[in-house]
């Protein structure tokens, strides 16, 4: 068998794929940051529990209402996008005048909140979820099987990564997005309704992470800790990415993904903190992030 | 960047020409501050001293987080680090090379600042929100090293650490002597740290929360005075995990888990940002709701979510900052 630097071609290439597949979940969590981020100057740190929220959701609308996978693939980022949208109005939406800071520490106690309550309701072991069976088993590609459920997840997070960063660059509704982005006073001087633009922003960020979920839910068990393990992952990302540009967190997403899974081949001990060697690294040579703006 | 943090008795410059004596201390502080320490003398005849010892340590532990995000405006959210690796370093010398008391929390709390001082190396290139995501990475980093260094434990942890005899002959294992060790070590933080927030450094340290521009222009090379600010905290940070691995005999991951971090965060909220007394206060709370509340199990994640809501929606000077405005004194 062919061999790199020791390790069988076939560890390299099994790896490389589960790779794009958290690389996927990074990129779509990290984008989501992004976009809060740029319309409400606010850290989302409830941004793992929305994740978590979107697992449970397609757990519960299988377990509870017999609702598939592939519908939940829109129900639940709806019901997760629809609670984010009431955070927003009731609470989020009082920060606006404070320094950033509070932001984070609010949706921290969010985060908190939910993962508590879910905890409480379904304890931490974690509930199974089963892939749809379209999407079970493995396909021969030629030279390396492919399990079919991490190609589909990785495909998913490219088309909505991509669909997102054509509707925010390429539409009308995506331009008032940027220029509220720019300067909120103005555009709202143009009669956009701004604070509806801020609670849309907010919703569709959350949802991206909801949509995630769904996603993880068949691979990972569906437990109320899933998200919080992930989410200071993301950060580094947004940290080496910076989050001034879509295309640089979702570009940064994947590749993290990347260098995490090769990592895990070559030196499986420290896969686990990889992506933080990296924002050393980055911070280093780059403080700004590899896409971030000038301040 | 402007945490809004208390000066309840108007404006700086009033505050300045307020009473202080060379302690720092203005009347009503120093009266707040003998009260602290009878109530600190007086409560293990009423209370269990372990839980004591628990808040003490939570409290120097706020304190040290309170003098960056209180007095320089910087929020760590991965303090745990420091606190945790304090922890594990005072545990595994006292037990393997069976230092005694003193050395070993000192190794903790060196520890901590040289842990501070590469850390925040770091941290310090990025301002605001960034300074607190990398902070938090930074933490998480650490807590990867300690789930597969070997040193550690892993999931056990080091456990039944024994308390060696302060300076080799006084035995620590009566829990009163412990507990008259611990508050020492507090109270000994607590005025450092009020010194420190009282000297001409802790003034720049306070014109760089302001204006950090400003102080830059006045000629002060603010990256040094935060990392100098950073490393201070942390190395206290690291004497507080210390003093806790020593009173519970264990230092386990959950001392480096970005809960922890959290747990500090929530302690010096509630009490009050940038006041003396807040971390203290906000320790006692804290601590004592997860005392009770334990048998609730979960809800007291809830409890501790809802109060930072609160706190930021309604509640920003804290326990303490409310009780000062309240009573128009600086606390």
């Amino acid at each position: 068998m062919l061999m790199i630097l020791h390790r069988p071609l076939a560890a390299w290439l099994s790896q490389l794929v589960l790779g794009l597949q958290n690389g996927a979940f990074y990129a779509m969590l990290s984008l989501g940051l992004a976009i809060i981020f740029g319309m409400l100057n606010i850290i989302n740190f409830a941004h793992g529990a929305m994740f978590m929220m979107g697992a449970f959701a397609t757990w519960m609308l299988a377990n509870y209402i017999g609702i598939g996978y592939f519908p939940s693939l829109i129900l639940a980022p709806l019901i997760v996008g629809f609670l984010g949208l009431l955070l927003e109005k009731t609470v989020i939406s009082r920060l606006y005048k404070l320094d950033h800071l509070y932001g984070l520490l609010l949706t921290f106690g969010l985060a908190l909140v939910i993962e508590g309550l879910f905890r409480n309701a379904y304890g931490s072991s974690g509930l199974p979820y089963a892939p749809p069976g379209a999407l079970q088993g493995a396909t021969n590609l030629g030279f390396m099987y492919m399990p079919n459920y991490r190609g589909w997840v990785v495909g998913v997070a490219l088309v909505v990564c991509l669909a997102t960063w054509v509707v925010i660059e390429k539409t009308r509704l995506g331009a008032t997005l940027r220029a509220a982005t720019e300067n909120a006073a103005l555009v709202q001087a143009f009669g956009v309704n701004v604070p509806r633009l801020i609670s849309l922003t907010y919703a569709g960020g959350v949802a991206l992470a909801a949509l995630a979920g769904v996603l993880a839910a068949p691979i990972y068990s569906v437990n109320p800790d899933m998200g919080s393990g992930l989410i200071n992952t993301v950060f580094a990302v947004v940290v080496i990415g910076g989050m001034g540009s879509i295309l640089g967190s979702v570009i940064t997403g994947f590749m993290l993904g990347l260098i995490e899974g090769l990592t895990k081949v070559l030196y499986p001990e420290g896969s686990g903190a990889v992506i933080f060697l990296v924002m050393v690294i980055v911070l280093l040579a780059k403080p700004r992030g590899l896409f971030g703006k000038a301040a | 960047m402007s945490v809004s943090t208390t000066s309840t008795t108007g404006s700086p410059a009033k505050l300045a020409m307020e009473r202080t004596g060379r302690t720092g201390f203005s009347r009503t502080q120093f009266v707040a501050f003998l009260i602290m320490v009878v109530i600190i003398a007086v409560a293990p005849l009423v209370l269990y001293p372990v839980f004591l010892m628990n808040v003490l340590c939570a409290a120097l532990f706020a304190c040290a987080f309170n003098l960056l995000i209180g007095y320089v405006g910087l929020l760590s959210f991965g303090h745990a680090a420091f606190f945790g690796m304090g922890a594990y370093v005072t545990a595994w010398t006292a037990k393997t090379w069976g230092l005694s008391a003193e050395l070993s929390i000192l190794a903790g709390g060196a520890t901590g600042a040289l842990l501070g001082l590469a850390l925040g190396w770091l941290a310090i290139r990025r301002q605001g929100i960034y300074f607190a995501m990398i902070t938090l990475a930074l933490a998480q980093m650490v807590y990867f090293f300690c789930v597969e260094a070997p040193f550690t434990g892993g999931e056990d942890g080091i456990q039944q650490v024994p308390r060696a005899p302060l300076f080799g002959f006084i035995s620590l294992n009566d829990d009163r002597a412990m507990y008259a060790v611990t508050a020492v070590i507090f109270l000994a933080g607590f005025l450092l740290i009020h010194r420190i927030v009282h000297s001409p450094f802790g003034w720049v340290l306070k014109s760089i929360r302001e204006n950090e521009p400003r102080a830059t222009s006045l000629g002060y090379r603010t990256d040094d005075y935060k990392l100098i600010a950073f490393v201070l905290s942390a190395g206290l940070a690291g004497i507080a995990g210390g003093t806790k691995a020593l009173v519970f005999g264990i230092a386990t991951l959950t001392d480096v888990l970005y809960t922890t971090s959290g747990d500090v965060v929530l302690m010096t909220l509630l009490g009050g940002l940038g006041t003396i007394f807040g971390p203290v206060s906000g320790a006692l709370v804290v601590k004592a709701m997860e005392n009770y509340l334990a048998p609730f199990g979960a809800w007291v994640t809830v409890t501790q979510g809802a109060i930072f809501v609160v706190c930021v929606l309604a509640f920003r000077r804290g326990i303490i900052g409310e009780l000062g405005a309240l009573l128009k004194l600086s606390l």
